[in-house]
C-alpha cells in the first residue's frame, strides 16, 4: 500500500513548518528553562549548596575527657573512672502536651519496667536545674539486654539515647568519703557562671570535697571528633579529631593507714564524731573524717529525693556533714593551752604562780566549779593541765577581761577564723569578744550581752566559743612547732596521666605567734603530765604508750546536747612531727571516748600499742 | 548471501567494508542522533560507575555492568528497527495498539511492584515494564490512525477518536504508573498538534484537561474519593512546599537539589558526598542527574543537556525531511516524548518540578526505558534513512 497524501502537499508543507516551529519553540523554552536552572542553582548559589552539603554529612561530637584520679598519699587509687551506659532522654523530643508526653513516659515506662509515675517524677527532678536541652539522665548502668533490646529498636523510641557516660570508681568504699566529694553534670546556673565557661550541658563538675575545689585540675579538656555520617546517621568515617586531654591526678597528703584507723576507730564509738591527724611542721593532713558516713558511689547514680534527705536528716546524724571542718562546737578544756599562753604573755601569771583550787569559787557574784566540784589543791600552771583545773583558768580569764588578751592570742591561734584548708565547708567557729558576743545579742536574743562570766567560760573553751576539730589541730599544730599557724592542705601533689609532678604544695605559714619556749615548754610539759603521768586526766588511756605524747581532754557541756568529748594530742613529746584532735558528740568525758580514737590513730601512725594501766590516780575529764 | 562469503576480521577489502557499512545503514543514517545517543549511553555507564560502585555487595560495578547489556541489546535493537521501513508500523498499527493495550492489561494480572508502584512483568531474566516500550509503540501506532482516518468522519470526530485512542492507554496507565502516564498524554497531545488538529479542538482539550487534573488532585481528595494513591498524592504535594517534609519526599528532593547545587561549576568529584553517602535518594535512577550535577558541575550536567538538546533538535529536523507525514508525526511524537522526559526529570532534580517517578531518557539505570528508547533512535533513524533514500532514488533493503 502506497501512501496518498491526504492534504495538498504545499498546505501540509506550510501546515507542518508551523507546528515545527511550535513543538521547537516549546523545547527551546522547556531546555531554556532548565538551563537557566541549571546555571543559577550551581554557579550563582552553589556555595550556599555546597555549605548545606558539608553540614548535612559532619556530626561534631564532644568527647569528654576522662577525670583524673585521686591516690592517697601512698598511690593507693581512691577514686578513679569507669565507663557506664546511660539511659537518656533527648527533651526536644519530649512534647509539651500532655496527652502525647503521657504516651511517651508510657513506652519508656514499659520498656525500663517502672511504673509510669517514675518516669514522670524522675524527668521532672532531672530537667530542673538541667540547662535547656542537655539530656536527660534517667538511669546509669543500664543492663546490658535493655542496652541491645533499644539499639535493635531505636526507631520506636526516638527520645531514648544511651549513651556511654564516665562515672566515678571509689576503689576503697566509703574511706575519705566527706573529703573526695563528689561530681554531678552541669546546671544551668554552673553554665552562667564565667569561671567554667569551657563547660558544656551534659559535662560533668566537681560538687563537693576536693572534686570541686581542684575541679579545674581533674577536669581535663574536652576533645571533639568530626564525624562524617550518612543520610541514615551511620558513621561513615572520621574527618577530624581533637583527642581529648585527661584531667590530671591529684596525689593526697591522706596518710592510708592513719586514715582507716582514724576511721574505724570514731565510728566505732557509735556517736557522731569526727577526727583530724594532721602534720606539724608542713600542715599536710593526714587523715580526717566524720561519722556517721555515706557511700560515695550513691551519687554516680540519679538519686530520689528520699535518699537525698536520708543523707541530710539530722535524726539519722546528717551522714553528708563533715564534722572534722563543719562541726562547730564549744571545745572545753583543749582550750586551755592557748588561755595559759595569753596570760603568760599579758603578765597576769607566772608559770611557777600558785592558786589554791578548792573546787568551787565565786567571782562577780557567779559560782564556778571544777568538774564535779573536785578539789585539785595548790595547783601551777603545769599541774594545772595535768589535772585540768577549771579554776586556775577560770582566775585567768577574769583577770584578763577587759584586756582583749586572751581574744587577741586565740584569734591568732586561728579561733574564729577559717584555716583555709583545701577543702570546702569549713566552719568559722564563734570567737567571744565584747564587740563579736554584743552584735550577735542585737540579732538573737537568747544570746546575752557580754559581761566577764564570758570572759571567764572563754577560758576554758565554754560559753559562746566555738571551734571545729580542725581549727582546733591548726591551733596545736602552733603550739607545737613553736608557733606556726599552719595553712591545712589535703593534696600533696598534682600529677599528669602519666605520673610525672606538675605542682607540688608548698607549706604556707599563715600567721607567726610570737611564743616564748621556755612557756611552750610548760605548757608541753604540763600536757605531757596530764596524758603520760598518773594523776593525769588521760593516764588510763595513754599511760601505757610507748610514746612520749602531750594530750589534752575536753568535756564540753553544749546544752541542750549532752557534753562533747575532745582530746588533742601532740606526739612524740617534746617536739612532736603529728597532732591528732578527735570530738565526740555526746561523748562524755573525753578520756572515755575521744582519747581512745587518737589513741588508736597514733599506735597505727607509730606503729605501736599501748600497755593497759591501772594505777592512775587521777580523775578522769 | 553475500556475507556469508566474507571472512570475518582484519582481512576485508576496502570495497567490502563499506558494502558492509552500506548494508548496515550507518552511512544513512544521521550521525549527530546517533552521537547524542550513545554519547548519553556512556555518560549513564560513567556516571553509574562512580556513583554506585558497591551499591550490590559482591558484585562491584553491578548497576553500570547490567546498564551495559541493557544499552548493547538497545543498540542492536536500534541498527535492526532502522532497517526496517517504519512506513510499515502504520500498516501493523491495530497489532500494535493491540499489544500495547494488552500489555498494560496483563501488568494488571501479573505485575509485580517496583518502587510503590506496580509497573512491571517479571519475565524469567528481565523484569519487564509494558508502558516503557509503550511509549514508542503508543507513538507508531497513534500516528497511523490519524493517518488512516485523516478522511472519515468530521473533524471534529476525529479530535475525539485520536483523543479516545490516545487517552485510553494513558488513563490505564495512570492507574500504575503516574508517570508514564503522563508521558502518554505528551506524546498524545504532541501527534495531535503535530498533525494538524484545529487549534479550537486542542485548546477545548488542554481545558478538559485542567478539569480533570484539579479534579483528581483537589476536588476528589476533597471529597473523601482520592484517585492518586497517598504516595503520589505526597510526592506532588511535597514538590509545592519542599521543606515542611524534612523526613520524606521533600526531604529527598530537596537532598537530590543540594546535591545538585552543591556541584558549583566544575563539580565536586569524589569528594561528592551527598551522592556518595546516599543523601541523594534512587540515584542510579530518578535522580541520577542530581549525582551528575554534583560530581561533574555544572560543566557536566550541561553537557547531558546539551545532548539531549542536539537528540531533540535532529528528531525536529526529521519532521520537515521526512518522506510522509506518518514520518513526521513519529519524529514529532518522539521527539515530544523525550523532551517531555527530560524536562519533567531534570525539574524534579531541580527542585521546579514534582516527583513523578519519569526516568531520565538513555541515563537512568533500568533496561526496558533504555532499550525503548534506544527503538525510538532506531524509528528515528528509519525515518532519515529513508528519507535520503527517497531523495536519492534508492532503495536500501
Amino acid at each position: 500500500m502506497k501512501f496518498q497524501p491526504v492534504i495538498p502537499e504545499t498546505k501540509r508543507r506550510s501546515g507542518t513548518a508551523l507546528r515545527l516551529a511550535i513543538i521547537g519553540g516549546a523545547g527551546l523554552v522547556l531546555f531554556g528553562i532548565l538551563f537557566f536552572r541549571l546555571w543559577s542553582l550551581q554557579v550563582v548559589t552553589g556555595d550556599e549548596y555546597l555549605a548545606e552539603a558539608n553540614d548535612n554529612r559532619t556530626r561534631e561530637i564532644r568527647v569528654r575527657a576522662p577525670r583524673g584520679r585521686i591516690l592517697d598519699r601512698e598511690g593507693n587509687v581512691l577514686v578513679d573512672n569507669r565507663t557506664s551506659m546511660a539511659l537518656q532522654l533527648d527533651p526536644i523530643e519530649i512534647p509539651d502536651e500532655i496527652p502525647a508526653r503521657r504516651k511517651i513516659f508510657n513506652s519508656i515506662a514499659e520498656v525500663m519496667d517502672r511504673d509510669l509515675d517514675w518516669v514522670r517524677r524522675k524527668y521532672r527532678d532531672e530537667i530542673k536545674d538541667n540547662p535547656p536541652g542537655s539530656p536527660v539522665t534517667l538511669a546509669n548502668d543500664v543492663e546490658d539486654d535493655l542496652v541491645y533490646y533499644l539499639q535493635e529498636h531505636q526507631a520506636d523510641y526516638p527520645q531514648i539515647q544511651i549513651n556511654r557516660v564516665f562515672v566515678r570508681r571509689y576503689p576503697q568504699g566509703i574511706t575519705a568519703a566527706h573529703l573526695l566529694g563528689s561530681v554531678g553534670e552541669v546546671t544551668a546556673d554552673d553554665l552562667e557562671a564565667t569561671e567554667l565557661a569551657d563547660l558544656q550541658a551534659g559535662d560533668t563538675l566537681g560538687k563537693a570535697g576536693i572534686e570541686q575545689t581542684y575541679d579545674i585540675d581533674l577536669r581535663g579538656s574536652a576533645g571533639t571528633t568530626r564525624i562524617q555520617v550518612n543520610s541514615t546517621g551511620q558513621v561513615k568515617g572520621q574527618l577530624a579529631s581533637e583527642t581529648p586531654e585527661p584531667g590530671n591526678s591529684l596525689r593526697l597528703t591522706l596518710d592510708p593507714g592513719v586514715q582507716a584507723a582514724g576511721e574505724a576507730a570514731v565510728s566505732s564509738i557509735g556517736l557522731p564524731g569526727g577526727f583530724v591527724a594532721m602534720d606539724v611542721n608542713s600542715g599536710e593532713v593526714l587523715g580526717l573524717g566524720s561519722t556517721p558516713s555515706f557511700d560515695p558511689d550513691l551519687f554516680t547514680r540519679p538519686l530520689s529525693q528520699s535518699q537525698v534527705d536520708a543523707l541530710y536528716n539530722e535524726d539519722q546524724g546528717a551522714p553528708l556533714f563533715n564534722r572534722a571542718i563543719g562541726g562547730s562546737y564549744p571545745v572545753g578544756s583543749i582550750f586551755k593551752p592557748i588561755t595559759a599562753l595569753a596570760a603568760l604573755d599579758g603578765g597576769q601569771i607566772a608559770p611557777t604562780d600558785t592558786i589554791e583550787d578548792n573546787g568551787k569559787i565565786v567571782i562577780a557574784d557567779q559560782d564556778f566549779q571544777n568538774a564535779g566540784a573536785e578539789p585539785h589543791g595548790t595547783v601551777d600552771l603545769r599541774r594545772s593541765l595535768e589535772v585540768s583545773s577549771d579554776i586556775y583558768y577560770y582566775l585567768l580569764g577574769a583577770d584578763m577581761n577587759g584586756t582583749n588578751q586572751l581574744q587577741k592570742w586565740s584569734g591568732d591561734f586561728g579561733i574564729g577564723r577559717p584555716t583555709g584548708i583545701d577543702v570546702p565547708g569549713e566552719s568559722t567557729g564563734f570567737l567571744p569578744s565584747p564587740k563579736s558576743v554584743n552584735e550577735l545579742s542585737e540579732e538573737n536574743r537568747f544570746v546575752e550581752p557580754w559581761v566577764i562570766g564570758q570572759n571567764i567560760q572563754l577560758a576554758i573553751g565554754q560559753g559562746y566559743m566555738q571551734a571545729s576539730p580542725l581549727q582546733m589541730a591548726v591551733a596545736y599544730a602552733a603550739l607545737g612547732n613553736g608557733g606556726s599557724v599552719l595553712k591545712p592542705h589535703m593534696v600533696l601533689q598534682e600529677e599528669d596521666a602519666a605520673g610525672r609532678i606538675l605542682k607540688e604544695t608548698d607549706p604556707e605559714v599563715v600567721r607567726q605567734i610570737p611564743i616564748d619556749p621556755a612557756y611552750r615548754d610548760v605548757i608541753m610539759a604540763g600536757l605531757h603530765d596530764a596524758a603520760q603521768e598518773p594523776e593525769g586526766t588521760s593516764y588510763g588511756v595513754f599511760g601505757g604508750f610507748p610514746i612520749p605524747v602531750a594530750g589534752k581532754t575536753g568535756t564540753a557541756e553544749r546544752p541542750p546536747n549532752g557534753d562533747q568529748a575532745w582530746y588533742a594530742v601532740l606526739a612524740p613529746y617534746p617536739d612532736p612531727e603529728i597532732v591528732v584532735v578527735t570530738t565526740i558528740e555526746e561523748g562524755g568525758f573525753g578520756a572515755d571516748t575521744a582519747a581512745p580514737v587518737a589513741l588508736q590513730i597514733l599506735s597505727e601512725y607509730f606503729d605501736k600499742q599501748a600497755k593497759p594501766v591501772t594505777d592512775g590516780t587521777g580523775s578522769v575529764e | 548471501m553475500e556475507s556469508s562469503r566474507i571472512p570475518r576480521g582484519a582481512g576485508r577489502t576496502f570495497h567490502e567494508r563499506v558494502a558492509l557499512v552500506d548494508r548496515l545503514g550507518i552511512r544513512h543514517m544521521d550521525g549527530w542522533i546517533a552521537f547524542s545517543a550513545l554519547g548519553l549511553l556512556a555518560c549513564s555507564l560513567v556516571t553509574l560507575h562512580q556513583a554506585s560502585r558497591g551499591a550490590i555487595p559482591g558484585v562491584p560495578d553491578y548497576y553500570m555492568q547490567r546498564q551495559a547489556l541493557y544499552g548493547l541489546v538497545g543498540i542492536v535493537a536500534m541498527f535492526l528497527i532502522s532497517r526496517v521501513d517504519y512506513s510499515r508500523f502504520r500498516e501493523l498499527r491495530v497489532g500494535i495498539y493491540t499489544f500495547l493495550c494488552t500489555s498494560i492489561f496483563a501488568v494488571f494480572a501479573f505485575g509485580v511492584a517496583a518502587r510503590g508502584s506496580t509497573n512491571s512483568l517479571e519475565l524469567p531474566f528481565f523484569t519487564f515494564q509494558p508502558a516503557e516500550l509503550g511509549k514508542v509503540l503508543l507513538i507508531l501506532s497513534l500516528a497511523g490512525f490519524l493517518i488512516d482516518g485523516a478522511r472519515r468522519g468530521s473533524e471534529r470526530q476525529r479530535t475525539i477518536r485520536i483523543l479516545a485512542l490516545g487517552f485510553a492507554p494513558t488513563g490505564l496507565v495512570l492507574l500504575q504508573d503516574l508517570g508514564t502516564s503522563l508521558v502518554f498524554g505528551a506524546i498524545t497531545i504532541a501527534i495531535m498538534v503535530a498533525s494538524g488538529v484545529r487549534w479550537t479542538h486542542l485548546a477545548a482539550t488542554g481545558a478538559a484537561l485542567a478539569v480533570f487534573i484539579a479534579t483528581v488532585l483537589v476536588v476528589m481528595p476533597m471529597a473523601g474519593a482520592p484517585v492518586l494513591k497517598d504516595y503520589q498524592q505526597e510526592r506532588l504535594t511535597s514538590f509545592l512546599a519542599p521543606s515542611s517534609d524534612i523526613g520524606d519526599a521533600g526531604y529527598q528532593q530537596n537532598q537530590a537539589k543540594v546535591a545538585a547545587g552543591s556541584g558549583g561549576t566544575t563539580g565536586r568529584g569524589d569528594q561528592a558526598t551527598q551522592s556518595r553517602l546516599g543523601f541523594v535518594p534512587e540515584r542510579h535512577t530518578d535522580f541520577i542527574f542530581a549525582v551528575v550535577a554534583e560530581r561533574y558541575g555544572f560543566v557536566g550536567a550541561a553537557l547531558v543537556l546539551s545532548l539531549f538538546a542536539l537528540l531533540f533538535w535532529r528528531a525536529l529536523r526529521l519532521m520537515t525531511l521526512s518522506k510522509n507525514l506518518y514520518g513526521t508525526l513519529v519524529a514529532a511524537g518522539i521527539a515530544a516524548a523525550i523532551m517531555f522526559q527530560v524536562f519533567v526529570n531534570v525539574g524534579m532534580n531541580l527542585g521546579i518540578m514534582p516527583i513523578t517517578g519519569i526516568p531520565l531518557p538513555l541515563m537512568s539505570y533500568g533496561g526496558s526505558a533504555v532499550i525503548a528508547t534506544f527503538l525510538m533512535v532506531g524509528v528515528l533513524q528509519s525515518i532519515h534513512i529513508e528519507s535520503r533514500a527517497g531523495q536519492r532514488g534508492l532503495r536500501i533493503h
